[in-house]
Order: structure tokens, then sequence, then C-alpha cells
């Protein structure tokens, strides 16, 4: 089933939740709408569901208009963050519960019910857990028991609210590679709402960025990170250096630091600022000939295959220390201490000229 | 790297920075019971103990005699029709309060602590002023042969206010904790109003709902500011168990008084039991939700 948004609004007293949305969700695909929170996600999720009404604006499904349509006849299925089981049931009865409520014409019969909830039981894996009640299961057991719900009444789309936010660190992992794996197999149009980016990168085949009610970037995950389409999205996803500078005809100044900047050949010294991430920083130890910036070793961060560098800068070209990072062996070489002395310089960067910097967001 | 030893973590210290010295909790403890005693345990004793003090025959006569019995009876009808009615208001109150966002939602949880605030004797007065003989629909009542006050329909209406807010006010929390998520799952997997209600709503709230309703009717059956105004005490008639207390008591017949008053006595204890029980479980269902 597609999904189509249309020009969706919705204001709360004096907050505009949605300004003007416009999306669509493609037959089969799992889709991420990543944002900070207060960013209007979980209320779009929420309306396409049925939850919440828009002020305007359409929602429609297989392109026909269900904006009216009650919740019950979306055929939607929906988990929420803090799974929502009906703790008075078994996982077995709160599994059934889509298939009990039906009307008894196309309720399916007692044998037939028992078979669909053994069978979701047995995909989400805890089959054996089908007698206890919910409080009696772990964060991550009581949301795959959520999933099997939402599947139990075939629903044509599903929308998962946060649906790791409450889980700890390790088990949130391992559900994300679960339910990338449970979508490659059932292929289910899937919307899940996070503000996690490395949940949104790691599992959906394409991320909507929002910001403030709006739609800052649609992309697959390579795009938005490889290429953000403006500075909210660069800051929003993953860590970046940001540097103040200037553009001049084709040229980039960062301090003393020249940049080709081909893309701005008309550019009559407007200010700028310049997004790195810290894999595109390079760290030497000595100036060889070309220019760069000088920088003191203020913090080393070695665990893991890489090592974190945070380098103090003279200057107030930009925001707080230089992140970088560089590979074990590469540290090694440089045989780097702190306080040391070293010269950095961006190997790739993205300039914004004339970009008021909105410094709000910090990942 | 070099690692950074952890602070060696001491046991526990043996005293506790909140605890009294042992001669302040002692203090305290016997402070509390032996006002609990003369307050509550004392006059309990003493009720059964001055209805048992010319035997059981005269005990059993006094609670069987046919004005006794029209007490009880009035008395029950008065809770069972009270405490049902409550029931439904309170759980319709409860939810419109807890689960939506409407204007006047603030006056309506104000209005439905108001016969905590008024006096029930003021309550009992308000519907004298209503439907008595010379009251706003006194000529209308007269007219079609309707009798409110001094009649068993007065004494309805006056439990019925004294005992609005018991189970509304044990609801409001409960729901408000619980949230509305299980009663959008319900919908979003198809369940109609009802079958939310029957099978979602009702059986999350169900032993709050027992506990509401158990101090609805404790208080249903021993109610006697609002009663005696609106009631006027014929005897056989208007007499609630309460009421009945009274006027034996009146009459300087103390066996019989005290008697009678043993029985709400009882219908005290067994109120306090059943309270226990469900409030055991009442913190049971809030704390089981799913964030625990």
């Amino acid at each position: 089933m597609s999904i189509e948004i249309c020009a969706l609004s919705k204001q709360f007293g004096s907050f505009t939740a949605l300004n003007s949305i416009n999306l669509k969700v493609n037959p089969g695909e799992l889709l991420a709408l990543l944002g900070p929170s207060g960013s209007g996600k979980t209320t779009l999720l929420r309306i396409i569901a049925g939850l919440e009404t828009a002020d305007s604006g359409q929602v429609l499904f297989n392109q026909e208009n269900s904006t009216d349509k009650h919740i019950r006849d979306r055929h939607v299925g929906f988990v929420f963050q803090h799974y929502a089981l009906f703790r008075n049931m078994t996982i077995f009865e709160n599994v059934a519960f889509g298939l009990r409520v039906r009307p008894r014409k196309q309720r399916p019969n007692t044998r037939e019910i028992n078979r669909r909830v053994t069978e979701l039981l047995q995909l989400v894996q805890l089959d054996w857990l089908a007698d206890r009640y919910p409080h009696q299961l772990s964060g991550g057991q009581r949301q795959r028991i959520a999933l099997a719900r939402a599947l139990a009444v075939e629903p044509g789309v599903l929308l998962l609210d946060e649906p790791f936010g409450a889980l700890d660190a390790k088990v949130r992992k391992e559900l994300r590679a679960w339910l990338r794996k449970l979508h490659n197999d059932m292929h289910i149009t899937s919307v899940f709402v996070t503000h996690d980016q490395e949940e949104a990168l790691e599992v959906a085949d394409r991320i909507v960025v929002m910001n403030r009610g709006r739609i800052e970037q649609i992309g697959t995950p390579n795009e938005v990170y490889e290429k953000p389409a403006n500075p909210f999205v660069y800051e929003f996803l993953g860590h970046v250096n940001l540097f103040h500078g200037r553009v001049h005809q084709g040229h980039a100044w960062i301090g003393d630091l020249e940049i080709d900047a081909p893309e701005y050949p008309e550019a009559e010294d407007l200010s700028a600022i310049a997004y790195v991430r810290p894999h595109d920083i390079e760290v030497e130890r000595t100036l060889n000939g070309e220019p760069a910036l000088a920088a003191y070793v203020a913090h080393i961060l070695s665990i893991g295959p890489v090592v974190r560098l945070e380098l103090t800068h003279g200057d107030d070209l930009t925001q707080g220390a230089i992140h970088a990072t560089i590979s074990k062996e590469r540290f090694r070489e440089l045989q780097l201490v702190k306080g040391d002395q070293v010269f950095v310089k961006p190997r790739r960067l993205d300039l914004f000229p004339n970009h008021a910097h909105n410094g709000s967001i910090h990942s | 790297m070099t690692t950074i030893p952890l602070p060696q973590i001491s046991p526990a210290p043996h005293k506790v920075v909140t605890q009294e010295s042992p001669w302040a909790r002692w203090t305290l403890i016997l402070l509390a019971l032996s006002f609990l005693s003369l307050f509550l345990l004392l006059p309990l004793v003493a009720v059964f103990f001055e209805a048992l003090r010319k035997g059981w025959e005269v005990y059993l006569a006094a609670i069987t005699e046919p004005d006794a019995l029209a007490a009880i009876r009035l008395t029950l009808t008065a809770a069972a029709i009270a405490v049902p009615l409550n029931l439904i208001f309170g759980i319709a109150a409860a939810w419109a309060i807890a689960k939506f966002e409407f204007r006047g939602k603030s006056i309506l949880t104000s209005l439905i602590d108001l016969p905590f605030s008024v006096s029930p004797v003021v309550a009992g007065l308000i519907y004298v002023l209503i439907f008595g003989l010379q009251g706003w629909a006194g000529p209308w009542l007269r007219e079609h042969d309707i009798s409110i006050i001094f009649a068993v329909p007065g004494i309805v209406l006056a439990t019925i206010f004294v005992t609005v807010p018991f189970i509304a006010r044990e609801l409001i929390p409960l729901m408000q904790a619980q949230g509305s998520e299980e009663e959008e799952a319900a919908i979003i997997l198809g369940a109609s109003g009802w079958q939310t209600l029957w099978h979602i709503t009702l059986p999350n709230i169900k032993w709050g709902l027992l506990y509401g309703t158990i101090l609805c009717n404790a208080r249903a059956m021993g109610e006697f500011g609002a009663v005696s105004v609106v009631s006027g005490h014929i005897r056989g008639l208007t007499n609630t168990l309460s009421l009945h207390v009274e006027i034996l008591y009146n009459e300087y017949n103390f066996v019989a008084a005290f008697a009678v008053a043993s029985l709400l006595a009882l219908l005290a204890l067994v109120t306090l039991v059943l309270k226990t029980l469900a409030e055991a479980k009442v913190a049971q269902q809030t704390t089981r939700g799913n964030h625990s």
C-alpha cells in the first residue's frame, strides 16, 4: 500500500506542529521520520494512523483519500513507544485481540485464531511466552509482542512511534537489525519515527529529516549523510565540525586556509559556514608546505578501531574544539600525546555561503 | 591509557540518617496507638458491649422488630439506588477528565469535590428548598401528587449527593496514571467503543472501581446529616438505620440503639477489610503498567 500526504498542516494552539507537509511513501518501503523533539514527526505519524486529525491537507492510502476515514477502517498497524500492551491480558490474548474483536462474519474461528497467533509469536520468536502477562516480560520482548499484535490484523501499513526509544542501547541495536530483517521478509509499507540518527541511517530505505514542522530533506541514508541539503541536516546527522569563513570568486577562506570552491564563482566576499566530518580532517605533525590550521591536542580517546582527537584552536573560527577521527595506524605514526601541536586541514568540506548559523542542534 | 581506580565503596552505614532514636520512635508509636484506642477502638468495643448488655435475645429482638427491619430495608434501598448511579457517573466523569481535554474540565473536577466541602445538612436543606412544599418545584410536585421530601425519593437524592465524589475521585488518578495508549491500541486494532470499554478500560480499573464502590456504599449506608433533614423521621417509613439509632437513643432505649448501631459498626468493619484488600490490588494495577 502506498501513502501520500498532501499539504498537511496541524496547529496546537499557537504551536505549528506541521506546516504544509507533502510526502509520498512508496509501497513496501521502510521510511524513517527523523527529527529532534518538537519537529512534528510523531504528530505526522499519528495523523497518518488517524489518532489525530489534521487542520488541513489530505492523507491518501493507495491514491484513495482517507483523510476522514475512521481509524478502524484504515487498516494500519501501530506500534507505540511504550508498547501499550493490554496489561490485563496474556501475551496470547494480546496478539489475538485484533482478530477477536472483529464482527462475527469476518471473525476467524477459534482454531484459525490459535494458528495465526502461534504463527506470529513464532515470527517474533516468543511463542514460549504465550501464557505470561506483559509485566512479566522485558522491554525488548514487550516491543516484539506489540509488533506481533499489530501484524495480526494484516495491516496495509505499519506505523512505529519511536519503537526502540524506551529500550537500553544493546537491545535497541539487536531490535534494529531484527526489524530490518523482518521488513525484508514481509515487505509491508512501514513508517517509523525516531530521533536517533544512527537508527534511521541503519534501518531505513529512505529518511525524511524534519524540523519545526517542515521537511528539511528526503533521501536515502547515503544521500542525507553524504549530501545534506542544508546546515540543519548536516548538524543533525552525525558528528560534524563547523567552521566560519568567507567565500570569494570561487575560493573559500577559513582563517588563512584557502580552499577551492568552484561551485561559487560569482561569490563576492560572502560570509559562509563550512562543515567537515571528523573523519575528513587530516592531521599532520608538521607543515608540509600546504596551508593548514595550527591546533593543540586537548584530549585523546582511543577506544575501538579509531582514535578520536579533540583539538583546540586559538581563533574563533570554529565552534568549540575541532573533532578529528583518525585510524589507529595513523595515530601510531603520529605518536601524539596531549598538548602536542598539530596542523589540520579538511580533506572534504561543504560550504553554505551567506547562511546565518542557527547554532541550535548538536547531536 | 591509564586506568583510574574506582573509589572504595564503603559498606552501608548502620544508622540511617532519617531514623529517629529508639526513644523518639517508641514515644510516637505509643502516642498513635493510645490515641487510636481511645477514640476508635474503645467506642467500637463499647457499641458491642452495650448492645449485648442484656443478652442475645434482647439484642435480636431489637434488630428484628418491624421498625428496625424497615430501617434496614430503606438503608439498603437507598444504597442500592445511589451506588449504581454513582458507579455510572463516576466512570463517565473519570473517563472524561482523565482521557480528554475540554473546556470546563477544571470546573467539573471541583464540582465533583463539592459534596466533600459542603456540610451534609446544607445539602439536605438545598433539596428541601427545591422539592419541599414551599420550594421551587413544590406546587408542581403537589399537583402531580409526587412526594420527594419526607419520603423515600428525598432520602435517595440526599444519599446520591453526599456519595458523588467517592468513585470518581478514586478512578481519576488511576486512569490518568494509565494514560489512553491501551485504548488507542485497541481502536487501531479494530475494536469498537464498547469493546474497548469492556475489554480494556474496565478490567484495568476494576480494583479501583471496587475500592471506590466500597467507600461509596459505606457512606451511603452511614449518612446521617443530609438524610436527617429530608427524612421527616416517620417510623417504619422514612427512617434509615442511622436515623433509627438516633430515635431509639432519644427515647432512652439504649440497648436497642446500640444493637442497631452495632449493625452499622459491623458494616464498617467489613468495609475496612474489603477496602484493605482492594487497596493492595489497586497499587498492583497502577505499578504493573507497561512502564514498570
